[in-house]
């Protein structure tokens, strides 16, 4: 690979290769401030390649590669090659992080408690995170939560948040400019703008929480909330996790306690402020 | 029907969690979670180490649960054991 750089995310090194100088460049300045340690070993290598040695040039489009694959996986154009590059890495940890139980969830902490938000793209998880890591919150992920399966404390992975869309002009109203990457127009998941968590966030990204709220927030529709059973939070989870049934028996372990010890709740909410403030209710419950 | 016999998984080979309305199984030998709802963990937990069929299993649960008017248990406990025997926690005899 001709351009090489290291990005160290929460537990997770990323070795990034690249065939060409722009996407490598980009991560570089979204990730300036992370701390960075080249001589530690890889986690995880991620490859930006082109297929054939020219379409470095010709059209140039990104390939994404690693030590994971995914076979029919459609290269973008290289204008996207951030968002190439990122799904790499998201792909990396989703298919080989081992030691943690890995839930596709969002996170933020506070007083050393951890609330976590699960649901499909789309569902807010991501806006709700970021705005509440605008405020008196500690973002610890908007994509990813790690669960330490021997003491079920939550792991930060705080990547540059994907604002997506109309979360885009919402975060971008409250935050200094220099903190959002380029906008991407017409990417196969619509608009997409990186923002640079908060230094407090990456300064303490390796300070565990303890989970004291569950939530699996719906956008659009009236106002609800509706508490959820163990064995319904433990299903969804299983579906939110991308290595529960690779980590065998610690998996189940900590599913399961996590559930248990955990109040959950699904929440319907028709925007934004509507669903902090349901958040801010339901944390308000759970805490005291 | 035929009452087939069936036989519990070996000592130490599951791991249940109740977990509210559901149990949650972990099978240490395939490593897959089942989720079942009542009364698959508590036949399970009746069955004992010897071989079991239907009419057996029936008897242990009324005596130990107020089953009340709840039709065929025999016939009831009969198609719960095939199921489980699908899931793979107990085996034919």
């Amino acid at each position: 690979m001709r351009y090489v750089s290291r990005i160290a995310v929460g537990p997770v090194q990323f070795r990034i290769g690249s065939d060409w100088r722009e996407p490598v460049a980009a991560l570089d300045r979204l990730y300036a401030a992370y701390p960075r340690d080249d001589a530690r070993p890889a986690d995880a290598t991620v490859r930006l390649f082109a297929a054939r040695p020219w379409r470095r040039w010709l059209r140039p489009s990104v390939h994404i590669g690693g030590d994971f694959v995914v076979p029919d996986a459609l290269p973008l154009p290289l204008p996207m090659g951030l968002l190439a590059a990122e799904m790499a890495m998201n792909l990396q940890v989703a298919l080989g992080w081992r030691r943690h139980l890995l839930l596709h969830a969002s996170s933020v902490t506070k007083d050393g408690d951890a609330l976590i938000m699960s649901g499909e793209s789309g569902s807010g998880k991501s806006t709700l995170a970021a705005l509440l890591g605008e405020g008196d919150w500690r973002l610890m992920g908007d994509e990813f939560t790690l669960i330490d399966p021997a003491g079920g404390d939550a792991l930060a992975f705080p990547r540059a948040v994907s604002l997506k869309n109309q979360a885009i002009a919402e975060v971008a109203a409250r935050v200094d400019a220099a903190r959002l990457g380029p906008l991407l127009t017409g990417t196969p998941k619509g608009d997409i703008r990186h923002l640079i968590p908060r230094a407090d966030a990456i300064a303490a990204m390796h300070e565990p929480a303890r989970p004291a709220l569950l939530l699996f927030p719906r956008f659009g529709g009236e106002t609800a909330i509706e508490p959820m059973g163990e064995g319904e939070a433990f299903v969804r989870l299983t579906e939110a996790s991308t290595n529960y049934v690779a980590l065998g028996e610690a998996g189940f372990a900590a599913l399961t306690r996590l559930v248990r010890e955990t109040p959950a709740f699904g929440i319907s909410y028709p925007d934004s402020a509507t669903g902090i403030a349901l958040v801010e209710q339901l944390w308000a419950e759970a805490t005291t | 029907m035929t009452d087939r016999a069936y036989r519990a998984a070996p000592t130490g080979a599951l791991r249940i969690e109740p977990l509210g309305e559901l149990t949650a199984i972990f099978d240490r030998r395939s490593m897959q979670t089942h989720l079942v709802v009542a009364p698959l963990p508590e036949m399970l937990a009746m069955m004992g180490e010897e071989a079991c069929d239907a009419a057996l299993l029936a008897k242990r649960l009324e005596t130990a649960f107020d089953l009340g008017d709840t039709g065929d248990v025999r016939a009831l406990v009969a198609e719960r054991l095939a199921e489980l025997a699908d899931m793979g926690l107990v085996a034919a005899a």
